[in-house]
């Protein structure tokens, strides 16, 4: 359907002996909105500069178009940024930042020395055209202090997309934003991309933002891409424990596949629908927490007893402890603290993955309430920040 | 609150008005009175001569001028380079840089300033050395001439360079600090939207590093404009300027404070003047170098 834009070749990128990308190989399709997911420090932001021409790799190639541009600087390629904070000219006002690029002449493209130098007339129009793609008409006389944290995302994004880019590269663009505003923004960038039909690669350590607004996602963790696929494919298919857990809520337990379609947890043998791994292969087995259905404890295929309750609007957090091990479960049925119940799967709640270097690691919720602050913890986005700044040299 | 805060200002409010609103008053009352001779003695008489005679003192005022202008514009054109450079070099070179420039303003300003005589002078240094390599030599049979040495000394270029080099430091370290201010992220912007390394230059570092420049060009336009050991010692009493003018209403032979006042308010007038229209290019952030 779509063709191929930008490439990386085993591309490995090295700051001061410390490997920040390691071997990534991944393509670009056109007019995709493709997002790179993962914690701080996972090297994505680091992906998104090379695009950008910020940063050269240590080594590997970056293809455009099928032409490699590892040396092209950064105001050669047709691509355009909105940077982390913005970073909108203090010294011009909200018309001249996004009439900045459009007063620079450039090259023609054909390879002759003439450069191509818009009128007046024109500048002025698609100056104005873009204004109201990010429905600031009437803010062209604004000062850039003079602007909420929206509208200077807006101008940052209306100062990228004049310029018409094949692609426009968004570096953590809703992470300075308050809740309901980054949620109308999403929509807001979904709709602008649709409506301008180019590439949009969005940099995010949010899964829930890369999940409403990509068609692809790309997690990454430690230099390196975990896996690929559209948001129902990661949260329905994690390839291992990490993915699993950054991508949702997850509890992973140990198991082992009897045989096709029969996988043992808790020396107990469940009905799946998971097929092709060896005989007593360990695996580990993923379980979402609103696949899990509670009933009596004689219905029950496994017992537990409930250790604490969260009200969460629609449903109620309900950790519940089996053989030591925590599970959270989503439910909308309140079962109060030391209650003993048992819980019902079906076959299409398990999800098994091969063993990876992850594997042990997540899925216990033992340690729930700490895991939720750091979710919302908001010097997560200062990390991220600090990443950047060491970037830039 | 507000009150009880305020009274924290006061300390300065009193240090302002002894030490500077008064003795411009004095200053002011001293410029519009002249001495007059009486049976009993001299007495004081309100008088604006020592503002319509100050004509004849315009070539200095010229002079004065015209040299701190050159003196300020070389200090940019040195200056901005030299902290455009340092801003971007790693900290440790940016350490010992901004030690190099400080340590020459450890030393006593007249010190320095003798040194300079010491190299310029006809048998100086500089002479000495020129003498040696053949310079003047080879000067003379081009041009046909036959001199001993290089009048250095004693030239407007000689006051130029004093000030220059006393004063290089204070457009240096304002426009430093802008600099290393800047966001690095706008500059990858700009490159970003398209700009080469000399339109990020013009668009966007320049602009952002006005209210440095006016720093900088205010902090030497002034000591220079009113400096007088520089032009007494280097220009050798050949380039009077305002403060060896007024220097000498109060301390030298043409003894006559009112008249020095009168120069002095003049001079401060102007110098006003000019710092305000600074300002207005630097957008007021310079303003407070210059209260």
């Amino acid at each position: 359907m779509s063709k191929e834009l930008i490439r990386l070749k085993d591309v490995t990128q090295v700051f001061d002996g410390e490997t920040v990308l390691k071997n990534v190989n991944i393509y670009f399709n056109d007019k995709e909105f493709l997002t790179l997911l993962g914690p701080s420090g996972c090297g994505k932001t680091t992906m998104l500069r090379i695009i950008g021409g910020f940063q050269t790799p240590t080594s590997g190639d970056v293809y455009f178009n099928g032409e490699r541009i590892n040396d092209l600087p950064p105001y050669k390629r047709q691509v355009n940024t909105v940077f982390q904070k913005y970073a909108l000219f203090p010294h011009l006002n909200v018309y001249d930042n996004v009439a900045f690029g459009l007063r620079i002449p450039k090259d023609a493209g054909d390879g002759s020395k003439e450069k191509i130098k818009l009128s007046k007339e024109e500048i002025d129009q698609r100056v104005r055209e873009m204004l109201e793609v990010v429905s600031l008409k009437g803010f062209e006389h604004r000062s850039i202090a003079s602007l909420s944290g929206g509208q200077q995302q807006r101008v940052a994004i209306a100062r990228a997309l004049v310029n018409r880019p094949k692609v426009l590269l968004l570096d953590e663009p809703l992470g300075a934003l308050d809740m309901r505003l980054r949620k109308d923004m999403q929509q807001e960038l979904k709709r602008i991309q649709q409506q301008m039909g180019i590439t949009f690669i969005n940099v995010t350590h949010d899964q829930e933002e890369a999940l409403a607004m990509s068609d692809t996602v790309v997690v990454m963790n430690e230099g390196v891409i975990q896996q690929i696929g559209t948001p129902e494919d990661l949260y329905n298919e994690p390839k291992n424990a990490f993915v699993a857990d950054f991508i949702g809520e997850s509890n992973i337990v140990d198991g082992i596949m009897r045989e096709d379609k029969v996988v043992e947890i808790f020396n107990r043998r469940f009905a799946c629908l998971d097929s092709g791994f060896e005989k007593d292969e360990p695996v580990d087995v993923v379980i979402r927490p609103e696949d899990v259905d509670i009933v009596s404890e004689a219905e029950g295929q496994l017992r537990g007893v409930v250790t604490s309750v969260t009200f969460k609007g629609v449903h109620y957090d309900t950790i519940v402890d089996f053989y030591g091990f925590k599970w959270l479960i989503q439910t909308t049925d309140y079962c109060p603290v030391d209650s003993h119940i048992g819980i019902k799967i079906d076959p299409d709640g398990f999800h098994v993955m091969k063993k990876s270097k992850y594997s042990g690691m997540f899925g216990d919720y033992s340690s729930y309430s700490e895991e939720y602050d750091e979710i919302n913890d908001p010097t997560i986005i200062d990390e991220e920040e600090a990443e950047g700044a060491e970037d830039e040299d | 609150m507000r009150t009880k805060r305020g009274l924290f200002a006061v300390p300065y409010v009193i240090w302002l008005a002894l030490f500077v609103v008064i003795p411009i008053v004095i200053m002011l009352v001293y410029s519009l009175t002249v001495e007059v001779e009486t049976a009993t003695g001299t007495e004081l008489a309100g008088s604006v001569e020592n503002f319509t005679g100050m004509s004849l003192y315009m070539g200095v005022f010229g002079r004065s001028f015209w040299l701190a202008l050159v003196a300020t514009l070389i200090c940019l054109l040195i200056g901005y380079p030299v902290a455009y450079l340092m801003s971007r070099e790693g900290p440790g070179f940016q350490r010992v840089a901004m030690a190099l420039i400080m340590l020459p303003m450890w030393m006593n300003f007249l010190l320095r300033t003798y040194s300079w005589m010491a190299i310029l002078e006809n048998n100086g240094l500089l002479n000495q050395l020129f003498q040696k390599i053949g310079v003047i030599a080879l000067y003379n049979r081009l041009t046909g001439s036959d001199v001993e040495y290089f009048q250095m000394i004693r030239t407007p270029g000689a006051v130029v360079l004093g000030m220059v080099y006393n004063y290089l430091p204070f457009m240096i370290l304002p426009i430093y600090t802008v600099l290393t201010k800047l966001d690095h992220r706008l500059i990858e912007a700009a490159q970003d939207l398209g700009a080469n390394s000399s339109t990020v230059f013009r668009r966007v570092i320049l602009p952002l590093s006005v209210s440095g420049i006016v720093s900088g060009v205010t902090m030497v336009f002034v000591p220079s404009v009113s400096t007088f050991a520089i032009s007494r010692l280097l220009g050798g009493g050949t380039q009077m300027m305002l403060g060896d003018l007024i220097e000498n209403q109060f301390l030298g032979g043409a003894y006559n404070p009112h008249l020095g006042a009168a120069i002095a308010m003049v001079m401060m007038v102007i110098v006003v003047i000019c710092m305000l229209v600074m300002n207005h290019f630097g957008d007021g952030e310079g303003e407070a170098v210059m209260l």
